[in-house]
C-alpha cells in the first residue's frame, strides 16, 4: 500500500498532465494538478527545516567536528525567521494604518531587509564570484594540449574567447573575411555548437519521455522507498 | 452705421470666445470592418476579434493620430458594452479569454487618439458564441510523434519481458560509480551525493534519485558512509526513502542512518556553501552530482577535484555539461543520465524501454536528414512544392499549426 497508492497518485496525475496538452478541457485540471505539488511541497517546508534545525542541533550538542558553523546555522535560521514572522521594523500599510502588522514583511528599511540586503545578497554574490576562479582552474586543466582532439579543443576553445572580445575583431581584420576570429566564432557557435546542443536536446527529450513511461506505468519504482 | 457697429461687436465677441475656449482634439477615424470569431483549439472561453486598421493609424506618420484600440463587448442579450482591454496602434486583434462557453456576444473596437479623442465605433455584425473544443488539433503532428515514441518504448518493454535478450551499449559513467563507492570505502573515507538543486517534480532529479537506489545499495553492501544533503524538501524525503530501500534491499536495513539524508537550504548558493564547506572538512572519495544542476556545477565539482575524489556527474543542462567534462572524471550526457536507472538495474524490462528511445531517435534523425535535403534543395531550385513542403515540416510537423 505504501508503494501502490503513491504510484496510482504519480500515475493518474501524470496521465491527467500529458491529456490536458492535447485536450482543452482539461487544461485547468492540469493546473489543479500543480497547485496540489505547490501545497506538498509547502508543507514538507516544514519538514525541512525541522530537519536542519535537528540535525545542527545535535551537532552543537554533540562537540561533533564543525559544531561552530552548525551553531551560526541554528542562530542565523531563528533570527531569520523571528525578525520576518514579527516583521519587525515594519511600518503599517497606508491602507491599513490601524493595525502595526499590516506592512510587508520584505518592505525597504525593515529589519528582515536589512537582513537580505546586506548579509544574504553579498555573501550570495561571494559565493558565485568564486565562480571566476573555478573557471580560470577548469580551463586550465581541459585546455591541456595532450593529444589532438585536446588540440583542436583548445584551438576552439581561443578562437572563441577571442573572437567575442574587441581584440579578436582588430588582431585579425586582416584577414579574408571568413577567417577572421569574429566570424569564426560565429561559424562555430552557429553550426557546430548549435548541431551539437540540438543533438543533446533530442536525446534529453527522448530521454524524459521515456522514463516517464516507466514511471507512470510503475516499470521503475525505485523512487518509491520501500513497503516496510 | 448703428447695424454695421453691432455687427462688428459681434463678429468680434464670437472670435475671442472661440479664441478663449480650449481646443476640441480631432477624433481619429474608427477601423474598418470588424470580426469575430471563436478561438480555435480551446475550451470555449475565448473568442479571437480582428479588425483593419483605421485610415488615420498609418505605420510612420508625421503625428500619429490613433494611438491604440479600446475593444468593447456585451453579451447578445444584454444592454450596455463595457471595456474588456485595449491594444496598441498598428494591432489588428486581441483575444477575449474571459468568455462564458455558449454565451452570445457583440463586439465593439473604437480608435483612441491623443487628448482622449475617440472615433465611432466600428462593431462586428453579428454575435459570435465560443464553443469547445474536445481536442486541439495544432498539437496533432506532436501527439503521433508521442505516440510513436510512447508505443516504442511500451512495445520493447513488452518484447523485454517476453524474454528477449536486447543489447545495450557500454556507458562509462555507470560503469564507473561501482569503482568510485569501492575507492571509497578502501580509503575509509564518505561517499557524497547531490541529487540536483531543483525539486522532484523535475525529470532530472528523478533520474538522479533513481540512481541513488544504486550507489545507496553499493554503500550499504561496502559499509561506506553515505551523505546526501538535499536542496529541497520533498527531495530530501525522496531520497531518505529511497536510501533506506537500498539498504533492506542489500540486507543491511540496519547499517541505514536516517540523518544521512539531510535537507540545507532551498537558496542556490546557500546550498553551494553547504556541500562545498562538508566537501572541505570530510573529504569524500568519491562524489556524485545526478540531476538539475545550474552555475553551482562548477563550484561543485572544482572543490571535489580540490579535495582530489573521484567525480561522476550526470545532467541534462546542456549549459552546464562543458564544466562537469572539465572538472569532473565521468560524465553522463543528458540521456544518459535518464537511461541510468535502466542500466544500472540491469532489469531486462527497464531496458527495453532504452531500445524503445532508439526508435524515436531514428524517427528524429530521419526529420533532420529530410528537413536539411528539403532545406537545400529550397535554395537550389527555388520550387514551390519544395518550399510547401519545407514549410508544412517546420510549421505543421514541427510546429503548432496542427494537419
Amino acid at each position: 500500500m505504501k508503494r501502490t497508492l503513491p504510484l496510482l497518485i504519480a500515475a493518474v496525475t501524470g496521465f491527467v498532465l500529458i491529456g490536458a496538452h492535447f485536450v482543452p478541457y482539461t487544461q485547468s485540471w492540469g493546473e489543479e494538478a500543480m497547485i496540489w505539488f505547490d501545497i506538498l511541497a509547502a508543507i514538507a517546508f516544514i519538514l525541512g527545516g525541522a530537519n536542519l534545525v535537528k540535525l545542527n542541533l545535535q551537532k552543537v550538542s554533540d562537540r561533533r567536528a564543525g559544531w561552530g558553523y552548525a551553531a551560526v546555522t541554528v542562530i542565523a535560521f531563528f533570527l531569520t525567521l523571528v525578525v520576518g514572522m514579527a516583521k519587525m521594523g515594519v511600518h503599517p500599510s497606508p491602507q491599513f494604518a490601524q493595525f502595526a502588522w499590516s506592512g510587508d514583511y520584505v518592505q525597504e528599511g525593515s529589519s528582515f531587509w536589512f537582513i537580505y540586503q546586506y548579509a544574504f545578497y553579498p555573501l550570495g554574490a561571494t559565493m558565485f564570484a568564486l565562480l571566476a576562479c573555478f573557471i580560470a582552474s577548469a580551463a586550465f586543466r581541459a585546455f591541456r594540449a595532450k593529444n589532438t582532439e585536446a588540440i583542436i579543443l583548445l584551438s576552439t576553445a581561443f578562437i572563441v574567447l577571442v573572437g567575442r572580445t574587441y581584440a579578436g575583431t582588430a588582431l585579425t581584420g586582416w584577414l579574408p573575411e571568413a577567417l577572421q576570429f569574429d566570424n569564426l566564432t560565429g561559424t562555430i557557435m552557429n553550426v557546430f555548437n548549435l548541431a551539437g546542443n540540438r543533438a543533446i536536446t533530442i536525446g534529453i527529450g527522448l530521454g524524459v519521455v521515456s522514463l516517464s513511461l516507466k514511471i507512470l506505468l510503475g516499470v521503475d519504482r525505485s523512487y518509491l522507498g520501500t513497503e516496510e | 452705421m448703428q447695424k454695421s457697429f453691432f455687427f462688428w461687436v459681434l463678429a468680434g465677441g464670437l472670435v475671442l470666445s472661440v479664441g478663449a475656449s480650449p481646443v476640441l482634439a480631432q477624433s481619429p477615424r474608427p477601423p474598418g470592418e470588424v470580426r469575430a470569431v471563436d478561438f480555435p483549439n480551446d475550451a470555449g472561453e475565448a473568442v479571437q476579434v480582428e479588425w483593419e486598421l483605421s485610415p488615420d493609424d498609418q505605420p510612420q506618420p508625421a503625428e500619429r493620430l490613433v494611438v491604440a484600440y479600446e475593444i468593447l463587448r456585451r453579451e447578445a442579450a444584454g444592454e450596455s458594452f463595457t471595456k474588456i482591454g485595449e491594444e496598441t496602434y498598428q494591432s489588428r486583434s486581441f483575444k477575449d479569454d474571459r468568455c462564458t462557453r455558449g454565451a452570445s456576444y457583440l463586439y465593439r473596437v473604437v480608435a483612441l487618439g491623443p487628448d482622449g479623442a475617440r472615433s465611432p465605433a466600428a462593431a462586428t455584425r453579428g454575435p459570435v458564441t465560443p464553443v469547445m473544443q474536445y481536442f486541439d488539433f495544432s498539437q496533432l503532428w506532436f501527439g503521433v510523434i508521442l505516440l510513436i515514441v510512447g508505443g516504442s518504448v511500451v512495445y520493447y518493454i513488452q518484447l523485454a519481458r517476453s524474454g528477449r535478450e536486447l543489447k545495450v551499449r557500454r556507458i562509462a559513467g555507470l560503469e564507473a560509480v561501482d569503482e568510485a563507492v569501492g575507492r571509497a570505502t578502501e580509503m575509509g573515507r564518505p561517499c557524497l551525493y547531490v541529487p540536483g538543486i531543483l525539486d522532484i517534480n523535475d525529470m532530472q532529479t528523478l533520474a538522479g534519485v533513481t540512481v541513488l537506489s544504486r550507489v545507496a545499495g553499493l554503500t550499504a553492501e561496502f559499509d561506506a558512509r553515505l551523505d546526501v544533503p538535499t536542496s529541497r524538501s520533498l527531495v530530501m524525503t525522496a531520497c531518505k526513502e529511497t536510501v533506506e530501500a537500498a539498504y533492506l534491499g542489500a540486507g543491511r536495513p540496519d547499517a541505514f542512518n536516517e540523518d544521512s539524508v539531510y535537507y540545507l537550504t532551498d537558496e542556490q548558493f546557500g546550498y553551494v556553501a553547504g556541500v562545498t564547506g562538508k566537501m572541505l572538512r570530510e573529504r569524500p572519495a568519491a562524489c556524485f552530482y545526478m540531476g538539475a544542476f545550474f552555475a553551482e556545477s562548477l563550484i561543485l565539482a572544482e572543490t571535489g577535484n580540490a579535495v582530489g575524489a573521484i567525480q561522476v556527474a550526470g545532467t541534462a543542462m546542456p549549459s552546464q555539461l562543458p564544466f562537469f567534462v572539465a572538472a569532473c572524471d565521468y560524465t553522463l550526457i543528458g540521456e544518459e543520465l535518464f537511461a541510468a536507472s535502466a542500466y544500472l538495474s540491469g532489469e531486462s524490462h527497464q531496458l527495453g524501454s532504452l531500445k524503445g528511445q532508439d526508435v524515436g531517435k531514428v524517427l528524429g534523425g530521419t526529420l533532420v536528414v529530410v528537413g536539411c535535403l528539403l532545406s537545400t534543395a529550397v535554395v537550389l531550385t527555388d520550387a514551390a512544392v519544395l518550399n510547401h513542403m519545407l514549410t508544412y515540416l517546420t510549421e505543421n510537423v514541427l510546429g503548432s499549426q496542427g494537419w
